[in-house]
C-alpha cells in the first residue's frame, strides 16, 4: 500500500512559499492507515515546500511538479495531475484546507470515485469516521474504491515531526494546462498573530463585542498570550470581522490548547468547530448562554471589565 | 445568459439533530425540512445576475424525494423561472448527485451553474467541484463575489487566511460561501405566482445515470458529548485555575 499526500502550501511573507502546518497532521492520517507515504508539491518555484516535505517524518518520497500551470494550485490543472499520479497509489490524501477542500473533489469525480470527506479518524485502511450534521452525529464510512480519495480534518490528528525525515526528491508530472481558468489576485490578511488553525491559544468574539472597533480589547490579550484571534458566525455576519476569522462547521475547525470564548452564546455551529478544544474558558454576561455547557471554566460577567483584567493578570 | 441553480432539501438549520437509537442515521421523521442556507444564498446570486440584466433564465433544480418539489416552489417564489426535480428516493452521494446535475447540464446548457458550497446534513463540500470535473468547466468555489464580464466570470473566493481571485471561462461553476449575499424572504404574491411556474419531474434512470456509490455508511452515532465544568466567580479565580490546574497558560 502506498499513500500519496497532496502538500499544501501558502504564500507568506515575500512571496515565500510555506508548507502548510495541516500538511503534517495529514501524513499523520495516512501513517494511521500505513504503508508508504509519498508527498506530492505542485506548484511554480515551490522547491522550499518540496525540501520542507522532504524532511517530515515518515514521508518515503517527494514527488515535485514544478509547472506555471499549477502555481496557485488551480484546481483545474492540478486535479488532472492528481489523477494521473494516481495509478499505483491505494490512498490519495489532503489537508481540508480551502486548497484541498477546493483540489480533492474534482480528482475523485475524475477517478469516478465518492470521496470521503474531513475524517477524524482512521478505523482501518478502509473504514473511517467523520462528522456530519454540523458535528452533531459521527458517521464511520467504508470504501471500496481502488483508489481511496480522502480528505483530513487537522484537528483529528496529532501531527507528525516536521523534522528528522530525508525523502527522496523526485520531479514528475506532465504539464496539464486546462486553460478555463487563472489567478487573478489574492487579499491575505496580514498579521503577526498565529494562524487560527495551528495556534496553541485562540480567543474568540462574538456578537457580545457590539462592533469591530471592541475586538482590540481581545487583540491586546490575544498579544499577551501569544494567541490566535477568531470570530462566531454571529460577529461575522455583523461585519465586525473577516470571514477568516470564523470559528465553526462553515468556518475553521480548531482544537488549540486553550480556547477562550468571549461573548459568544454557543450556537452548534460554532461548537463544532471549537469542541475539540483542550481547555474551554466561556465569558458571558448571560448565565444561561450554551457555551457554559461545553466550558471547562465558565464565568459570568460583562466582558468589557473581564478582558481587561483577564489582560492584566495573564 | 442562461443560468441553472442547484438546490437541496435538508434538515431545517435551527432543528436539533437527533441520532436514530439502532445507529442507521439521523431521525428525519416529523422534522421541518428547509432549503439548504447555502443553496438559497445560490438562488439569491442567480436572482439579482436576472436584476442586473446579466441572466436572462434562472433554472433551478433539485436532486430527491418527490417532497423536494416545496424547496423549488420556495425557488421559484424567490425568482427562479422554471423548476426540475430529478426524483430519487436514494440517500445519493455528492458523485452521484454531480452526475445527474451534469445531465441536466448537457439538456440545458446553461453558462454558469450556482450550487451552495456544502449542505449542512453530509457536510460534503464536494458536489460543485465534481460536477466542474464532469463538465470540464471551471470552478469558482466558496465564493463571496461573482462579476460576470464578456464570456469570463471573477470570482472572489474565501480561502485560508484572506480571499483570492479567480477568472473562469464561461460556462462554468460557482459555489457559494456566507458572505456573497443575504437572501431575500418570497413575498405573498410571488409565493402564489410560484405556484403557476412550471415543474418538471423526471427520474434518475430517465437520465441513463448511474448511481452506484463506492462509500457506505457503516453506523451513524452521536458525538462524545463534553461536560459542562466549573463556574469561577473571578478573572483572578479564572486565571490561577488556567495557571495552576489545566496548566495551559
Amino acid at each position: 500500500m502506498t499513500i500519496l499526500v497532496i502538500a499544501d502550501y501558502s504564500n507568506g511573507a515575500h512571496d515565500q512559499k510555506v508548507l502548510a502546518p495541516a500538511t503534517l497532521n495529514t501524513v499523520a492520517a495516512a501513517a494511521k492507515i500505513g504503508g508508504d507515504i509519498h508527498v506530492l508539491v505542485a506548484g511554480q518555484g515551490a522547491g522550499a515546500v518540496a525540501e520542507a516535505a522532504a524532511k517530515i517524518a515518515g514521508v518515503a518520497k517527494v514527488l515535485v511538479a514544478d509547472n506555471a500551470a499549477y502555481a496557485h494550485q488551480l484546481p483545474e490543472n492540478v486535479a488532472p495531475l492528481v489523477a494521473e499520479l494516481s495509478a499505483g497509489y491505494s490512498h490519495i490524501l489532503a489537508a481540508a484546507t480551502s486548497n484541498g477542500k477546493n483540489i480533492l473533489p474534482r480528482v475523485a469525480a475524475a477517478l469516478n470515485v465518492d470521496q470521503i470527506s474531513e475524517i477524524i479518524s482512521v478505523e482501518s485502511a478502509d473504514t473511517f469516521k467523520r462528522p456530519i450534521y454540523a458535528g452533531n452525529a459521527i458517521a464511520t464510512v467504508q470504501s471500496n474504491a481502488a483508489v481511496k480519495v480522502i480528505t483530513v480534518r487537522a484537528t483529528g490528528f496529532d501531527p507528525v515531526a516536521a523534522e528528522g525525515g530525508s525523502a527522496a526528491v523526485e520531479a514528475v508530472g506532465a504539464a496539464h494546462d486546462a486553460g478555463i481558468s487563472s489567478f487573478v489576485g489574492e487579499d491575505l490578511a496580514q498579521s503577526d498573530r498565529p494562524a487560527l488553525t495551528s495556534a496553541k491559544i485562540v480567543v474568540s468574539g462574538g456578537r457580545g463585542l457590539q462592533n469591530g472597533d471592541n475586538f482590540k480589547h481581545l487583540y491586546a490579550l490575544a498579544d499577551k498570550l501569544g494567541a490566535g484571534v477568531g470570530a462566531s458566525r454571529a460577529a461575522v455576519d455583523a461585519g465586525f470581522v473577516p470571514n477568516d476569522m470564523q470559528v465553526g462547521q462553515t468556518g475553521k475547525i480548531v482544537a488549540p490548547q486553550l480556547y477562550i470564548a468571549v461573548g459568544i452564546s454557543g450556537a452548534i455551529q460554532h461548537l463544532a468547530g471549537m469542541q475539540d478544544s483542550k481547555v474551554i474558558v466561556a465569558i458571558n454576561k448571560d448565565e444561561e448562554a450554551p457555551i457554559f455547557q461545553v466550558a471547562d471554566y465558565g464565568l459570568v460577567a460583562d466582558l468589557f471589565e473581564a478582558i481587561p483584567e483577564l489582560e492584566k493578570l495573564v | 445568459m442562461k443560468v441553472l441553480v442547484s438546490i437541496k432539501r435538508v434538515i431545517d438549520y435551527n432543528v436539533k439533530v437527533r441520532v436514530k437509537a439502532d445507529h442507521s442515521g439521523v431521525d428525519l421523521a416529523n422534522v421541518k425540512m428547509s432549503m439548504n442556507p447555502f443553496c438559497e444564498i445560490a438562488v439569491e446570486e442567480a436572482v439579482r445576475l436576472k436584476e442586473k440584466g446579466v441572466a436572462t433564465e434562472i433554472v433551478v433544480v433539485s436532486i430527491g424525494p418527490s417532497t423536494a418539489q416545496e424547496q423549488l416552489r420556495t425557488a421559484l417564489a424567490l425568482g427562479a423561472d422554471r423548476a426540475i426535480l430529478v426524483e430519487s428516493a436514494e440517500d445519493l452521494t455528492s458523485l452521484a448527485v454531480a452526475k445527474l446535475i451534469k445531465a441536466v447540464v448537457d439538456k440545458e446548457q446553461p453558462r454558469l451553474v450556482i450550487l451552495g458550497k456544502q449542505a449542512i446534513d453530509s457536510d460534503n463540500n464536494q458536489t460543485g467541484q465534481m460536477l466542474a470535473a464532469l463538465s470540464g468547466y471551471g470552478q469558482g468555489t466558496f465564493a463571496s463575489n461573482v462579476e460576470i464580464s464578456g464570456d469570463s466570470v471573477a470570482v472572489t473566493r474565501e480561502i485560508d487566511g484572506g480571499e483570492q481571485t479567480v477568472s473562469l471561462k464561461l460556462p462554468a461553476i460557482v459555489t457559494t460561501d456566507l458572505r456573497l449575499n443575504e437572501p431575500r424572504y418570497a413575498s405573498l404574491p410571488n409565493i402564489m405566482k410560484a405556484k403557476k411556474k412550471p415543474l418538471e419531474v423526471v427520474t434518475a434512470d430517465a437520465l441513463g445515470v448511474s448511481t452506484a456509490s463506492t462509500n457506505k455508511t457503516v453506523k451513524v452515532e452521536p458525538p462524545a458529548a463534553r461536560s459542562a465544568g466549573i463556574k469561577v466567580k473571578s478573572v483572578a479565580e479564572l486565571v490561577e485555575k488556567l495557571k495552576n490546574e489545566a496548566k495551559v497558560i
